[in-house]
């Protein structure tokens, strides 16, 4: 087991009162392992593995929970202790590659920092690195490549940056969020082509954050779907994509248009948007959009139940 | 020729090009082709979706097609007749058939105004009607949209993603425009909510029979809002044709590349679907590849494609390609 997390709760201080960003998280992830997580903007997914990097600096911010990596704990380490671990065994991939990156450094340079800052090796060996990590992340001339700046790049190419600056210390467990959002279609195949061999190469697990179900069904091996800072739904990719029981699952994989065969007249859309923190109904957070809501919902929160595919519905658990 | 076949919107080998740069800059003046040689024909009630990568110009033409830029070369008719160097005074009447509404409402939407007032200034600018009128006006368009009546009052930040959009929706259509360019409209939006844009735009189209030319990165938002799509790559259309047979056909290589790397949901464990990676990036417009644009990255390219640049061909009534060698 490489990451275990147990009922992780963060809230932040705002003006307009509490807001509970993730309430009651808790998911595990073995070697090599791909966990998909899905929501939208607002569900918590980005919050809950900023949590686990603990990159919540926030004075505002209460985290709660427990997070363990490798068996220890990381809730309340010293910012010493992680930053000895971030970057060098967990690394994180951002959305946009731009902020990620110095624009005053070139890329070899960049990622020949990290390589020195956790490994005490000499410059011109972590270079050697640099070529090597450039190469096996597709860059058609790494030699080149290592002395361009950021801006002198397209954004598939400063992603691949990105990847390989992740990978330099050989990363036990890698956190993309929303690595191909801000890329085109074509890119972004090539990115999650290159995710998918890095896992079978460097044997990292992956905690993969986005909001396309079709990303996720390509990728992950299991898939976990949240809502309003909470888990809905969790299993397989194969159960939760053949079998999905959430009606907010449901819901979403059928208001995504399709793309091939006959075209729906209307698509099957969620009435509503995604509720406000702030202002949380008393019982399920989607119950006022759920098209088989009844009383039980109103009244309390649903719970995850307990196996290898839970739903937190009252329907399913009914069923 | 019946009413429904004569084109609202036609261009002739529409072109736009950008200087940057100025003759003491490194490189000196030069010129970015961010449309090239463009000729599209738009039918009455239809939709046009404009598909293609991040750079290909689909913006761009967009907006050209609203005269929001100027054009460079070639021709933009409007029902037939010349628009493409009107005067600006000259276009005031035709402004009010033309709308268009952007990708990113809460940059769209003036922030210090109320949604109301948003929506009632197309009508105080371009007609004469009295306040009174333009209010009830207005309460019909937010119902029209799906907003509540007390929403007027409100500001955009007030507003979620989805309704914030459907507030530049109402304002594109105030006026009963005939032709509405919608440039990445739902992109912006959660997944949940895309879908309930989507359908409000197929019921006002429905309801007053608008024309769309609809630009989108996603694939399936395309297929399902458009009757027919135009493949750009470059500045370039590559292939043009009726949405569900380019989906299920693509006959350009580019087409084929671009619509099998969209991720689908997949319910059997391993995918059946054979996926062709493009290699490399798209070229930069300031210096584009001789040929075949696509050439560089193209599975099949052979050297006529390095020499000679195919032109957009129909091949079948319906369909148009721009290949040496499309599938067929």
């Amino acid at each position: 087991m490489i990451l275990s997390v147990r009922d992780l709760k963060v809230s932040f201080r705002t003006d307009g009162g509490l807001v509970r960003a993730i309430d009651g998280v808790s998911f595990d992830l073995d070697e090599s392992e791909i966990l998909g997580v899905v929501g939208e903007s607002g569900s918590g997914k980005t919050v809950s593995l900023l949590a686990v990097m603990g990159l919540i600096t926030d004075p505002n911010a209460t985290i709660e929970g427990s997070i363990r990596y490798k068996g220890r704990e990381l809730v309340g380490l010293p910012a010493r202790e992680l930053r000895r671990l971030r970057g060098n065994e967990i690394a994180m991939i951002f959305q946009d590659p731009m902020t990620a990156l110095t624009p005053v450094y070139t890329i070899g340079w960049q990622i020949a920092e990290q390589i020195r800052a956790h490994r005490g090796v000499s410059k011109s060996k972590a270079m050697e690195r640099v070529e090597e990590l450039l190469a096996e992340v597709n860059f058609p001339n790494p030699h080149e490549a290592m002395s361009r700046y950021p801006h002198q790049l397209s954004g598939g190419m400063r992603q691949r940056a990105v990847i390989a600056m992740a990978l330099s210390c050989n990363p036990a467990l890698l956190v993309a969020d929303e690595p191909t959002t801000a890329l085109d279609v074509t890119v972004q195949a090539g990115i999650l082509d290159l995710v998918r061999k890095l896992r079978a190469t460097h044997k990292s697990a992956v905690v993969f954050i986005t909001h396309d179900m079709g990303v996720v069904s390509e990728l992950a091996d299991r898939v976990m779907v949240m809502y309003a800072g909470r888990v809905v739904e969790r299993g397989s990719r194969t159960e939760l994509f053949s079998d999905p029981r959430h009606p907010y699952t449901r819901a979403l994989l059928g208001s995504i248009p399709p793309l091939t065969g006959e075209k729906p007249r209307r698509l099957p859309a969620i009435p509503g948007s995604p509720p406000s923190l702030l202002r949380l109904p008393q019982g399920c957070a989607f119950g006022p959009r759920c098209p088989v809501r009844f009383e039980p919902c109103e009244a309390a929160k649903p719970a995850l139940g307990a196996g290898t595919h839970p739903a937190a519905c009252f329907r399913v658990a009914q069923a | 020729m019946t009413d429904a076949d004569r084109p609202i919107l036609e261009t002739r080998s529409l072109a736009k090009r950008f200087s940057i740069g100025t003759r003491f800059s490194a490189e000196g003046r030069r010129t970015v082709h961010a449309v090239d040689n463009v000729s599209l024909t738009v039918r009455r009630g239809e939709t046009v979706g404009l598909v293609g990568e991040s750079g290909c110009g689909k913006s761009t033409l967009a907006r050209c097609l609203v005269r929001l830029y100027d054009i460079s070369d070639g021709k933009l008719l409007f029902e037939g007749d010349d628009i493409t160097s009107k005067s600006l005074s000259e276009l005031r009447p035709l402004r009010r058939r033309l709308q268009m509404v952007f990708q990113d409402p809460s940059a769209s939407l003036n922030p210090r105004r109320r949604a109301g007032d948003l929506v009632a200034e197309p009508l105080r600018i371009h007609t004469k009607l009295s306040s009174a009128e333009i209010s009830k006006r207005v309460a019909e368009l937010f119902d029209l949209v799906g907003l509540l009546p007390d929403h007027v009052v409100r500001f955009p930040h007030e507003f979620s993603g989805g309704q914030r959009q459907r507030v530049g929706i109402a304002r594109a259509i105030a006026l009963n425009p005939d032709l509405v360019v919608l440039d990445e409209p739902v992109s912006a939006l959660d997944v949940s909510v895309q879908a309930q844009i989507v359908n409000l735009l197929a019921d006002l189209q429905e309801k007053l029979q608008l024309t769309y030319i609809f630009i989108a990165h996603d694939l399936s938002v395309v297929r399902q809002v458009s009757t027919r799509i135009a493949v750009m790559y470059l500045g370039s259309i590559v292939e043009e044709g009726p949405a569900e047979e380019v989906f299920a056909r693509p006959a350009h290589p580019y087409s084929q590349a671009l619509i099998s790397a969209v991720p689908v949901v997949e319910t059997t464990p391993s995918g059946t679907r054979k996926r062709i990676i493009l290699t490399g990036d798209v070229p930069s417009p300031l210096n584009p590849p001789s040929g075949c644009r696509f050439h560089p990255r193209c599975p099949i390219a052979v050297d006529r494609c390095r020499s000679e640049r195919p032109e957009l061909k129909e091949y079948r009534p319906g369909r148009r390609v721009a290949c040496h060698f499309p599938t067929v």
